[in-house]
């Protein structure tokens, strides 16, 4: 086994070392009652070069060729090559939780930016070193929630990606908390619905741009939700922060979301992460690790992980969350892709997917495709009516190599004839030309 | 060193944007952002350059040694991180039709399988994203479970060792249940009749780790599995100290119900600095209803995720799970095949030969042999020359090893637990052996050496009351950047800072 490093004579030292003859010796403590008798039925070893082989194959079996026009909530942008670069570096990839803050500075000092990085885009004061992705953290803004206003109900709109609303439900129960969901009209959500369900909530969550890819009035919903003293979260996108208004702006209280537009490779649903930010009132409710500064002992500017007694090693059955293995590699190469945008390159991030989006619009319009929620302003995704079952028009523009988005009907009544189309600064002209020639 | 943003200078950037020649439509002025986010303005290469020197204040294991106890910092092949890019995993879509991700769809399968031969559990759902949502995910079902019968209001309890780890008690108030604390024997196992007083017809199930925290495995585990299942509760098994026991004592045949196992810690995802991990289950067939949707299945000759499961509990976490997480750890094993027992056997032993050498030299809480790692405890050290096991941690460094995970667990004092895994060479156990031995005679003979460890890493012990205090958790752009003590700006010189 070329992973283990110990020769015959090796282990021969050391059993003597210990005072035993034998390996199995080592394992008495382990009643015969409950020992594995056999050999592992797991298919026999294979060298580096037969694994590659292997994984090869599997690989293959995807079909990763088609133009993808399919998000929903995962998106086909461009990861650039210095992300993979920096990841790559073993000192950061292979290193633990840092712990031990003068062994991890690297690590820490990442963190901290990238909290800053968070903070800058959301208009928020403080946030979390990530969580394991855009839904999980909908379910932890909901305990912290529920901690800081004593309430119990959590409002959230149906025109959130329905994953987030599946997983707070799962959550529910355990947290005891009521999950109360108010509809889309139009394609949008309407204030006033809003500022009825928000009596006696803790939470307004709602997404923007929300799942059809429609823009919210999200200042009024977040204004709804504070008219009734219920916490508004926005669930936001990292790509959208440069040409649409940052949470902290109009008034919510908590911004979270799914990180993989930044820096992360779709690769079938993760690993990414999820994003947590809040106004500084609730810093210690927060859950997952947090970076500080400080200084060191010399005087010196340095990071640890800081708020600990929060945390469950501390806290144990009272702590803000269970959470302990965060996504801090996903959410570094978040920070590296920012990096390197900066904020001019995220603004126009913004302004070409708007722009491909739009001309993906009027080119479905014009082969005979009718929009689902018409007049509504959107970002990089909309819905159209394909005229027959979704899952057809999708297969007919597969067999022309187009992915052409999601059905929408697999969450949603009535619109089983409907695909939600994402456009990235990764597709052409000449693919959205491609894309209406395969659905019309 | 400064920040990204200190190095930030108005007008640069670091990547191009595509612009199509294309008209871009205006935001409605409500919506529209008013003042740009202040991310760092660096080309490319000094991006570059910046995130290689904080690489360089960094440790991983590929650096060195790393016997961080309990968190099992093995070896992460290479070949993995190649593997997880071949484009056909990479440029997955996970909303695509199953037709479109059969390879993907087939390793997820071929790995459930994998675990529940490791685990000796017969279904398994590897949707959780790391250990501690894998514990929540296990009491969520067995909530479920007892709700399907009846008994969800009746059983509120779960019986937790004090030895476990802080997520297993987290995870209990998460899940809406009550803590129920059991005390640990003069061996370092669970006290059997402290435990036959607290458990009764409200107790929902355990929760443990075994091997434990101590590094034990507990020799009572047949008489405690009859405790629980004679009332008719469950038991869950903590995977954390998985790596200790593959091939050679499975979880489900010691009598556990649900399994999570840290694909991070035994099979080999690189940690990253805090994550990603990965924490799938493995449950015994009466709990399969109630796994978390959607399960990979098998049909015909392809495979397909299945939603249609009408007890299910749910979703914890979007689509499938961590499935870059999968791909590395399907491959580590696949390195391994049946040789998964040789990587326990050598984790142990290794384990095993640095305890018979440094027991002498330390307090040994409990004298036994131990599995995959073992508690010492500097209690003596503190006591007679006022060195704790802080101190040794931080002297450690000096000596360019990891430190050990202290203070923890937390039944001893002083703790310093040590977890060397499969990986390392006899040699390297050897010089870390050394360097504690004589980080034990320093603390008698000049302790000043240890109060004032590290002396060579980029930075000297950090102030973390401060940092909890005031806490600055963000770059304050309004403010001076930085707040020198006296002579740093030399040591800054120094350091080409």
């Amino acid at each position: 086994m070329s992973f283990l490093s110990l020769t015959a004579s090796d282990r021969d030292e050391m059993l003597a070392a210990i005072g035993v003859s034998s390996i199995d010796e080592l394992f008495r403590d382990i009643p015969q009652g409950v020992r594995y008798g056999r050999e592992l039925d797991i298919a026999p070893a294979l060298t580096e070069s037969e694994l590659q082989r292997h994984m090869e194959e599997l690989a293959g079996k995807n079909i990763v060729d088609e133009v993808c026009f399919l998000g929903a909530g995962i998106y086909d942008h461009y990861v650039p090559a210095v992300v993979d670069a920096v990841l790559q570096r073993g000192e950061l990839l292979t290193a633990y939780t840092p712990y031990q803050p003068e062994m991890s500075q690297g690590v820490l000092q990442a963190i901290f930016e990238y909290q800053t990085a968070i903070c800058e885009l959301t208009g928020m004061d403080v946030s979390n070193a990530s969580g394991y992705d855009g839904t999980t953290v909908a379910a932890d803004a909901c305990f912290v929630a529920k901690h800081a206003t004593g309430r119990s109900k959590i409002v959230v709109t149906e025109a959130t990606n329905p994953q987030v609303r599946q997983v707070i439900k799962t959550y529910a129960p355990g947290f005891g908390l009521e999950i109360v969901e108010v509809p889309h009209e139009g394609g949008v959500t309407d204030p006033d619905r809003v500022r009825e369900a928000a009596v006696d909530a803790a939470a307004v969550i709602f997404q923007q741009p929300n799942f059809f890819g429609n823009l919210e009035n999200a200042p009024e919903l977040a204004a709804a939700a504070n008219d009734a003293g219920a916490m508004p979260i926005a669930h936001v996108d990292l790509v959208s922060l440069g040409v649409l208004e940052a949470p902290g702006e109009y008034g919510c209280a908590m911004a979270i979301g799914e990180g993989q537009s930044a820096g992360n490779a779709m690769s079938y649903g993760g690993p990414h992460y999820g994003f947590l930010a809040a106004r500084n009132d609730y810093i210690r409710r927060l859950p997952g690790r947090i970076v500080g500064e400080t200084v060191d002992a010399a005087g010196e500017r340095g990071y640890v992980l800081t708020l600990q007694t929060r945390e469950q090693h501390i806290r144990r059955e009272k702590a803000t969350s269970n959470i302990t293995t965060n996504q801090t590699l996903l959410a570094l190469a978040g920070l590296v892709h920012l990096s390197l945008l900066g904020p001019q390159g995220l603004r126009e991030l913004g302004e070409t997917c708007m722009a491909l989006r739009a001309y993906a619009q009027t080119a479905l319009a014009s082969a005979g495709l009718e929009a689902v929620f018409p007049e509504k302003a959107t970002f990089k995704e909309f819905a159209v009516r394909t005229g027959r079952p979704a899952r057809e028009a999708l297969a007919a523009a597969r067999a022309k190599g187009i992915y052409a988005g999601y059905p929408l009907g697999r969450d949603y009544a009535g619109l089983d004839d409907a695909l939600l189309v994402a456009v990235t600064e990764k597709r052409t002209v000449d693919e959205i030309d491609r894309l209406a020639e395969a659905l019309s | 060193m400064k920040l990204i943003y200190e190095k930030s200078q108005a007008g640069r950037r670091g990547l191009g944007v595509p612009k199509p020649d294309l008209p871009v439509p205006e935001v409605p002025p409500e919506l529209a952002r008013k003042s740009p986010p202040r991310l760092p303005e660096l080309a490319e290469p000094e991006v570059l350059r910046h995130f290689t020197k904080l690489s360089t204040r960094n440790f991983g294991i590929d650096t060195g040694f790393y016997p961080l106890g309990s968190c099992t910092m093995k070896y992460n092949p290479r070949v993995n991180e190649r593997i997880v890019g071949i484009p056909g995993f990479a440029n997955l879509h996970p909303l695509v039709e199953d037709d479109a991700a059969q390879g993907a769809l087939e390793l997820e399968w071929h790995l459930q399988e994998i675990l529940r031969e490791v685990t000796g559990l017969d279904a398994v759902s590897l949707q959780p994203a790391a250990g501690s949502q894998g514990e929540l995910t296990g009491l969520m079902l067995f909530r479920a479970y007892f709700k399907d019968k009846g008994e969800d209001e009746q059983r509120r309890k779960i019986v937790i060792p004090d030895t476990a780890h802080g997520t297993n008690p987290a995870s209990v108030t998460m899940a809406g249940y009550e803590l129920t604390p059991v005390k640990t024997d003069a061996r370092g196992n669970i006290d059997v009749e402290d435990l036959r007083g607290k458990v009764d017809e409200h107790t929902a199930g355990l929760m443990l780790t075994n091997p434990s925290t101590l590094g034990l495995f507990d020799e009572n585990i047949e008489e405690i599995r009859d405790i629980f299942h004679s009332i008719g509760a469950l038991m869950y098994y903590d995977g954390a100290n998985l790596n200790a026991v593959c091939g050679i004592s499975r979880p489900g045949d010691m009598g556990f119900d649900v399994v999570h196992i840290n694909l991070h810690k035994t099979f080999s995802q690189p940690h990253g600095g805090g994550g990603p991990g990965g924490g799938p289950i493995a449950v015994r067939a009466n709990l399969e209803p109630f796994l978390p949707v959607p399960v990979v299945v098998q049909d015909g000759a392809g495979f397909r995720l299945e939603y249609d499961r009408p007890k299910t509990i749910g979703k914890v976490r979007a689509f499938s799970g961590p499935f870059g997480v999968f791909v590395r750890s399907y491959a580590f094993i696949r390195s391994y095949g049946p040789g998964l027992k040789e990587m326990s056997e050598v984790a142990v032993l290794n384990a095993n030969y640095i305890l018979a050498r440094l027991k002498d030299a330390y307090d040994l809480p409990f004298d036994r042999l131990c599995m995959h790692e073992f508690v010492l405890s500097a209690r003596s050290l503190k006591k007679e020359h006022g060195v704790s096991a802080l101190d040794v941690a931080k002297r450690l460094m000096d000596y360019g090893f990891h430190p050990p995970t202290i203070y923890f667990p937390l039944i001893v004092p002083e703790a310093l637990m040590i977890e060397p895994t499969e990986s390392e060479a006899k040699e390297t156990l050897d010089e870390f052996i050394d360097a504690m031995l004589a980080i034990a005679r320093e603390g008698a003979e000049s302790p000043e050496l240890l109060h004032d460890a590290p002396h060579d890493r980029p930075v000297r012990r950090l102030d973390e009351v401060r940092a909890a205090k005031n806490p600055v958790v963000r770059y304050r752009f309004e403010e001076h950047p930085v707040e020198h003590g006296a002579g740093s700006r030399q040591l800054e010189a120094q350091k080409g800072a």
